[in-house]
């Protein structure tokens, strides 16, 4: 009888305390900052910026640096690229007139840089792709025909220096088989870990 | 009200008019502009806050793209529910179906008949204001048991029945409750219980005695199991009835639901407020009647709000308990530990007519120093959890 009263009066005591202690917490709350990312429009900086270099995002051809080889054409497995090459006879040059990537087909995998001898064909931090047609997401990099680039030992051009050294340094980072710089800290942690 | 209206018939304003018509369109015109005026708007503001509060609760910002701050998003759900088709099931009772909202709506409003705002701002102050106001909640229940026999439908029904047995049975603890008050001030008119306390928290009657304090507990577990709130929600538990009694309605009717669910927040909190915590009792800080008034109205309308987001935060923090459990607190707790603090209240009544000063204002110290204690947890949790501070409410 006594231990029935005595659970009887620790449930209410129990119901009380327990209900302060979790209001209490509750309450925490209202004094915490919520964790809302409010994408895309108040954000503090654009959640593009935030994303690494390497992150694999809408593709993007430097036409300053591509060389009309058509490696990634080859390479990717869904043929969303589709490249129009051809040699000028007189000048020897190779003439890019269409330069196509499929957005809507694209899967993302990256094949088509890792072969890129320059780095010209690139992933991007971009991800809003959204649009209202599938003709709307095919991505026509050539507008009127080019001239493909030519290799050379040592760039000089002011323009496309800076935009070969990106490229070189994206292949670097995003191509390479340990797939990251090479340095000699890195491969110690490896060996290390 | 009448006087005015007397004065008006007899200076020739309604001259031709039987005075009978005119008092019939002034109580129509005064309770539409109570209705449209106040209550819609309460009952919708307090949809977008409740939104609010439960974000802040769960790490969230909440809705905040509708006009500044949100405030407007209650505006279009409103709307967006209006605009809505509304169904009626192949099955269903049709009459009583479409009737069950209006009667749901119908006992809602009907107590605001005898809510106090202010000193005078009162419809009719009735001499059984808080019986009358007890009487006419619970029409809601038939409200809600007629929608969920009409929409044929198991899970309605189930929610309508729930919804019946937990309204009965917990208006007993809150009666008793609400009877240890009329004890003390020997009426049942809600001015006179408030005229009864004063402005300060130690002339509240929450602090009168131990027995009016759990009395207020008790009441405020009761009316939240009438409200059909959260953690006593089980008429429209999402995870079982899918959503109780309101399952077949869609559009308009589906709104009087939720405009009934939480203007009755306010109609709780207003309750409680005019019992246990000095209703609209200010300092006396001014004499310009209308001042003192506003200043009455703004006073009850805060404290009345403060319980409204009460609910909100409970809701938020406890799960909704079973069926059983329900009854068990109710019959096993509730009631017995109600009949105890009306008994020891007559008691208390019967051995000090005045009120014991020394425990009141006793009460009230230890009231303060569990609110205190209350903020420090809060405190020690906000710090535990490492989160950064920030009091704002915006976004």
């Amino acid at each position: 009888m006594a231990n029935t009263i005595a659970t009887y009066l620790r449930n209410i005591l129990d119901t009380a305390t327990t209900v302060f202690e979790g209001m209490a917490v509750t309450c925490s709350h209202f004094i915490r900052k919520p964790s809302t990312v409010q994408y895309p429009d108040r954000v503090p900086l654009r959640v593009q910026d935030t994303l690494p270099f390497r992150y694999r995002g809408i593709l993007e051809v430097d036409l300053e640096i591509c060389t009309g080889c058509l490696a990634c054409e080859r390479a990717c497995p869904i043929d969303c690229i589709v490249i129009g090459a051809t040699k000028d006879k007189q000048t020897k040059q190779m003439i890019l007139t269409r330069f196509d990537i499929d957005i809507a087909k694209c899967m993302y995998c990256g094949l088509c840089s890792e072969p890129c001898p320059t780095g010209s064909i690139h992933h991007t931090p971009e991800f809003e792709g959204a649009d209202f047609s599938l003709e709307s997401m095919i991505r026509r990099y050539v507008k009127e025909p080019v001239a493909a680039y030519k290799p050379k030992k040592v760039e000089t051009d002011p323009v496309v220096a800076p935009i070969l050294e990106r490229g070189m340094r994206y292949l670097e980072e995003f191509a390479s088989p340990e797939g990251g710089p090479a340095t000699p800290d890195a491969d110690e942690t490896e060996s290390a870990a | 009200m009448q006087a005015f209206l007397d004065r008006l018939i007899a200076d020739g304003y309604f001259a031709g008019v039987p005075p009978q018509i005119v008092y019939a369109i002034a109580i129509v015109a005064a309770a539409a502009v109570v209705i449209f005026g106040f209550v819609l708007n309460v009952a919708g503001v307090t949809t977008f806050i409740e939104r609010r509060v439960w974000a802040r609760i769960q790490s969230r910002i909440g809705p905040n793209r509708v006009g500044p701050q949100g405030i407007l998003q209650w505006l279009a759900d409103g709307i967006k529910l209006l605009m809505k088709e509304e169904l009626v099931p192949a099955a269903a009772d049709a009459r009583l179906f479409k009737l069950a909202p209006y009667i749901v709506v119908m006992g809602f409003v009907a107590a605001f008949v005898a809510m106090p705002f202010s000193s005078v701002l009162i419809a009719a102050d009735l001499n059984l204001g808080i019986l009358y106001i007890t009487a006419v909640t619970s029409l809601v229940v038939v409200g809600i048991l007629m929608a969920g026999w009409a929409s044929n439908n198991k899970w309605s029904l189930i929610g309508g029945i729930r919804s019946a047995a937990q309204i009965v049975s917990y208006e007993i603890p809150a009666a008793l409750s609400i009877f240890t008050i009329v004890l003390i001030t020997g009426t049942l008119s809600m001015q006179s219980i408030i005229k009864a306390q004063g402005w300060a928290p130690w002339d509240w009657f929450l602090f009168y005695s131990p027995f009016t304090f759990i009395a207020f507990w008790i009441l405020f577990t009761a009316l939240l199991a009438e409200g059909n709130r959260t953690p006593f929600d089980l008429p429209e538990a999402e995870s079982e009835l899918v959503a109780g009694f309101v399952t077949e309605y869609s559009g308009a009717r589906y709104l009087f639901f939720f405009l009934v669910e939480w203007g009755n927040l306010y109609v709780i909190s207003a309750i409680l407020v005019t019992l246990f915590l000095g209703g609209w009792q200010v300092p006396p800080v001014t004499d310009n009647p209308v001042l003192l008034n506003l200043l009455q109205f703004v006073t009850f309308f805060i404290k009345s709000y403060f319980g409204v987001i009460l609910m909100m935060w409970i809701r938020a923090t406890l799960p909704r308990i079973r069926v059983d459990q329900l009854m068990t607190t109710c019959w096993k707790y509730l009631v017995p530990m109600a009949f105890v603090n009306f008994i020891g209240t007559a008691v208390w009544v019967a051995l000090w007519p005045n009120g014991n000063r020394p425990v009141w204002i006793l009460m009230t110290v230890l009231g303060f120093v569990l609110l205190g204690y209350f903020f420090y947890r809060v405190e020690f949790h906000r710090r535990r959890s490492g989160a950064d501070l920030l009091f704002s409410p915006f976004s």
